[in-house]
């Protein structure tokens, strides 16, 4: 049985790691974008960029480890390009990639700011060369402006004003984040920000992104206000990487483009699973909630149950995660487990701060920050669909011997 | 089998207690304790689990 992993990153290499696990002995084959070797994303925005942080982007395996020990074909650097979902072929290149089994793990990009390609000194950050980039343009001491104030963004920032920069975030919202974690930790957000001197902008757009001779200069506000740029990075968002997936037969979501899978990963087309940041998810620990997250933690546990699943649909088990990601901003750590999708929020913690998420009567979700012996009690509350007024009273006890 | 933690990686990130909240705990200064090194065979499920989960890649297993 020939199983390909389309997508070289974490949730990939977990398809393959577990497929070996799991017994098979069949080819396999990981085919990536990037020229690089699967490697860890999220320092990527942290350690990566400090001055005196880690020098290069290290792989999880190297070469030999991956194709000697774990037996697999590497097609590196070619993105693969269509997917015959009748002859179960991937083209990648020039060739054509048969598979019995196959995992869609490519992910998600960026979404360019119009008409910047080619101009120096305007980045996004996804990949080890775009974070190469940026830190290279922060070693030199550059005047930074962030767009957007979502969590990759606001670690640029926070590592650029490590470093003693002027950082400035332009965000078109009235203020960061609400809409994924709510207006009261939106706030908090944006007081961090503040109270490290980065010059916050909210409820304003970008205009336009100056360059002269190749070279970004500034970003042009809607207001008008022209901000000095060195250094531009952009973290609006991204979209699902499944433009070679149009008219192959698997069902794609209307809105983003996301590959729609049911609790065990499967597509609905015999053999194709799909995993990580790529995947629609009905999840039913939260109602069945279609998620499709960014996270490290699901990426990792949807490709190992992806590859599993694939070789082996009848062992097939629907998964119910906790979804979980964190964000470190100028030496603070925000923590979020569960759904921010809820009927009220509550603040329990004024002091480093803790909200709770209800929905009917359950936690369905905590944000914390600074409270890493917090976060994953709250977790396993969420998990077992705990009770709303016991969440809260642990809250308060667990407030209190905090500040004792 | 014995839980090995490397305390120079492990960032207090907490899915290791998450998996296995019987062998593992984040405390307030954001590092992890390991509440038994020495696991029965039967929570190798578990313990695995934790390894795997661990986005620092802080965990492994001995034996």
């Amino acid at each position: 049985m020939d199983l390909v992993v389309v997508g070289a990153s974490l949730a990939g290499l977990r398809a393959v790691e577990s497929a070996r696990r799991a017994g098979h002995t069949g080819p396999i084959t990981l085919i990536g974008a990037e020229p690089h070797l699967p490697y860890d994303r999220p320092p990527l925005s942290k350690a990566f960029l400090c001055a005196g942080g880690p020098a290069q982007v290290r792989p999880f395996r190297g070469e030999a480890e991956l194709r000697d020990e774990l037996g697999v074909r590497l097609l590196l650097g070619t993105p693969a390009q269509t997917l015959d979902t009748v002859a179960c072929e991937v083209s990648v290149g020039d060739q054509a990639v048969p598979y019995d089994a196959l995992i869609i793990a490519t992910g998600a990009s960026p979404r360019p700011f119009p008409g910047t390609s080619g101009i120096a000194g305007v980045h996004q950050l996804r990949t080890s060369d775009d974070a190469v980039a940026i830190r290279s343009a922060l070693d030199g001491g550059a005047r930074t402006v962030v767009v957007g104030a979502g969590f990759i963004g606001s670690e640029v920032a926070s590592a650029a004003r490590a470093r003693g920069h002027e950082v400035t975030v332009v965000e078109a919202a009235s203020l960061p984040l609400s809409r994924s974690i709510g207006v009261d930790a939106g706030t908090v957000c944006a007081d961090l920000h503040r109270a490290n001197g980065t010059d916050l902008r909210l409820g304003v757009g970008v205009a336009a992104i100056e360059s002269s001779d190749g070279r970004v200069t500034g970003v042009r506000l809607d207001d008008g206000t022209v901000l000095a740029a060195d250094l531009v990075v952009v973290g609006t968002g991204v979209a699902p990487a499944t433009g070679w997936l149009r008219g192959s037969g698997v069902p794609l979501h209307e809105r983003d483009g996301g590959v729609l899978c049911d609790e065990t990963l499967w597509t609905g087309v015999p053999g194709v699973y799909a995993a990580g940041d790529v995947a629609h998810v009905p999840n039913p620990l939260f109602d069945g909630d279609l998620m499709r997250l960014e996270h490290w933690t699901s990426a990792a546990e949807q490709g190992a149950a992806a590859a599993r699943h694939a070789l082996d649909p009848a062992s097939a088990r629907g998964l119910a995660p906790v979804p979980y990601f964190w964000s470190d901003w100028y030496g603070h750590r925000i923590q979020f487990v569960g759904t921010p999708d809820c009927d009220e929020v509550q603040v329990v913690d004024t002091d480093t701060f803790t909200a709770l998420y209800r929905r009917g009567d359950r936690i369905v979700g905590a944000l914390t920050v600074d409270r890493p012996r917090e976060v994953m009690k709250f977790r396993k509350r969420i998990a077992e669909r705990g009770d709303w007024s016991e969440a809260l009273a642990f809250a308060g006890v667990s407030a209190r011997e905090g500040a004792a | 089998m014995r839980i090995v933690a490397d305390r120079a990686r492990c960032e207090g990130l907490g899915m290791c207690e998450a998996m296995a909240p019987d062998f593992f705990e984040v405390g307030d200064d954001g590092t992890v304790t390991i509440l038994d090194e020495t696991p029965g065979e039967e929570h190798r499920a578990a313990v695995l689990a934790a390894v795997d989960a661990c986005p620092v890649l802080a965990l492994s297993l001995d034996g």
